[in-house]
């Protein structure tokens, strides 16, 4: 388990990342990595909402959506389901935590500000659930890989911010300026991730 | 069938039963706030410019509501949209003189340059090096800092000098925190005269990097319709604020190096370069 555990954590930050080598979340990677304090920001909001999602979704897979009921005489497995009702699910979720922590910890609210809404559509959330249906993962492993997952998208998040916030100051010939050399650099900066493929 | 029943069902179930939670969770964890701060928000401008010294507009009209600021504070309004707002809240407002932003320099360069510089196109990084590639290290270096500073697009660079266009200024004073050198002030808006040369430097030293550098020969003064209108800082002559000269001024002292100008004529071109 312990093992088990580790080989999750390791393959899901570095060998296998998100953004680098899954390429999910694409869109918040190079939308909200112009500066390093929003991307900070947006790191910590999928943290927290990738571990709940993974956590919530893995229970509804196993209690419901992987188990057989016999309606009518009629044997029926709603797995086909999956991915409508995880889209479903996240987004209540992420709604849901939004009000209760602007009831209850409006720092934070503020902190995470218009990150929360925003990853209520962010494709890595509902991927980190889809991958741990495929893979047959159990509840505790789930949550491991959800948490794993978002802090290797921080982890991309963060290096790719810095590296264009230094861009910003260097001077970019003029075809490639903005998100070009943007791009160019992502996928320089996802080479470097191959680098730990083979680890796992 | 059974099946898509099942489906159609267990989907629509999962809809109402989340649709359910959320309203319910709406309700219980309903945060109240002040509805008149929404109001006060809409009577502001929105242009989220932090001129007022909060974290853009709503946070200022938190601010005015719960009485920790004068809704006369913000640049951007007019004064008629300051005393709508005390007036929505029953409270007294000061009046606030508009003030705009002068860059105090008329250089511009080709004339003036002294060696090239190179290296990252920001005012303040050129200043720096050996105080900027200008011949003058007293004047504007004319890498547009303040220019992107300002959220209103309104300096203008031309030929390397940031010119201030005053019917665009708000006053909000980004700029002025921006500019390596101290050049711009805000102004009253109502003054139009001023002098654009920021040098302490002796007259013939300033006249050598440049060609409209003030060199207080003090016609201005003598021609201004009394002596405390212009003061003069050592070799540098400054409009007095406090009882500011009219317009003609520029017409009548005849400035030879036309340092003094009018804010209106200098963002519309009206005088000549030093380059030209």
């Amino acid at each position: 388990m312990a093992s088990n555990v580790l080989t999750i954590t390791i393959g899901a930050i570095l060998v296998n990342n998100f953004v680098l080598s899954k390429f999910l979340g694409i869109c918040p990677f190079l939308g909200v990595s112009k500066k390093l304090s929003t991307a900070l920001g947006m790191s910590g909001a999928v943290i927290f909402v990738m571990t709940l999602a993974s956590l919530v979704t893995s229970l509804i897979y196993k209690y419901i959506l992987s188990q057989t009921f016999v309606v009518n005489g009629t044997t029926i497995n709603l797995t086909f389901l999956t991915i409508l009702v995880f889209i479903v699910v996240i987004a209540a979720l992420v709604q849901l935590v939004e009000i209760i922590l602007q009831k209850f910890s409006p720092p934070l609210y503020q902190a995470l500000g218009i990150f929360l809404p925003l990853i209520t559509t962010n494709c890595a959330v509902l991927g980190a659930a889809a991958l741990n249906v495929q893979a047959g993962r159990g509840v505790i492993e789930s949550t491991v890989f959800g948490t794993c997952s978002a802090i290797g998208f921080a982890l991309a998040l963060v290096l790719f911010s810095s590296l264009r916030e230094k861009l910003d100051l260097a001077k970019v010939p003029a075809p490639l300026q903005g998100t070009a050399i943007g791009l160019i650099t992502a996928g320089i900066l996802a080479m470097v991730f191959m680098g730990f493929s083979g680890l796992v | 069938m059974t099946i898509i029943l099942t489906s159609i069902l267990f989907a629509a179930g999962l809809g109402v039963l989340l649709a359910v939670i959320i309203g319910a969770a709406a309700k219980a964890f309903a945060v109240e706030s002040d509805p008149r701060i929404e109001t006060v928000t809409d009577m502001l401008p929105g242009a989220n410019c932090g001129g007022c010294g909060y974290a853009g507009c709503a946070d200022f009209a938190k601010a005015i509501v719960e009485g920790r600021a004068d809704p006369s504070l913000c640049p951007v309004a007019p004064p008629e949209s300051a005393g709508r707002i005390a007036e929505y809240l029953g409270i007294t407002t000061q009046e606030k003189e508009k003030v705009i932003a002068v860059v105090r320099c008329a250089g511009d360069c080709a004339a003036t340059v002294r060696s090239p510089y190179n290296g990252v196109g920001d005012c303040r990084s050129a200043a720096l090096v050996a105080g900027g590639g200008k011949g003058c290290d007293y004047g504007c270096i004319g890498f547009a800092s303040c220019a992107r500073a300002c959220p209103f697009d309104a300096i203008e660079m031309r030929d390397g000098l940031a010119v201030v266009h005053p019917e665009l200024c708000v006053g909000c004073g980004k700029c002025v925190e921006t500019c390596p050198k101290n050049l711009i002030i805000l102004a009253p808006a109502a003054v139009d005269v001023h002098v654009y040369c920021n040098s302490p430097e002796k007259g013939a030293l300033k006249r050598k990097v440049c060609k409209t550098a003030c060199i207080a020969c003090r016609k201005c003064v003598k021609a201004a319709d009394s002596e405390e209108q212009m003061t003069i800082k050592g070799f540098l002559v400054e409009t007095n604020y406090s009882s500011p000269p009219l317009p003609d001024l520029v017409e009548k002292a005849a400035c030879p190096t036309t340092a003094l100008r009018l804010a209106t004529k200098h963002a519309a071109g009206a005088y000549e370069g030093v380059s030209k």
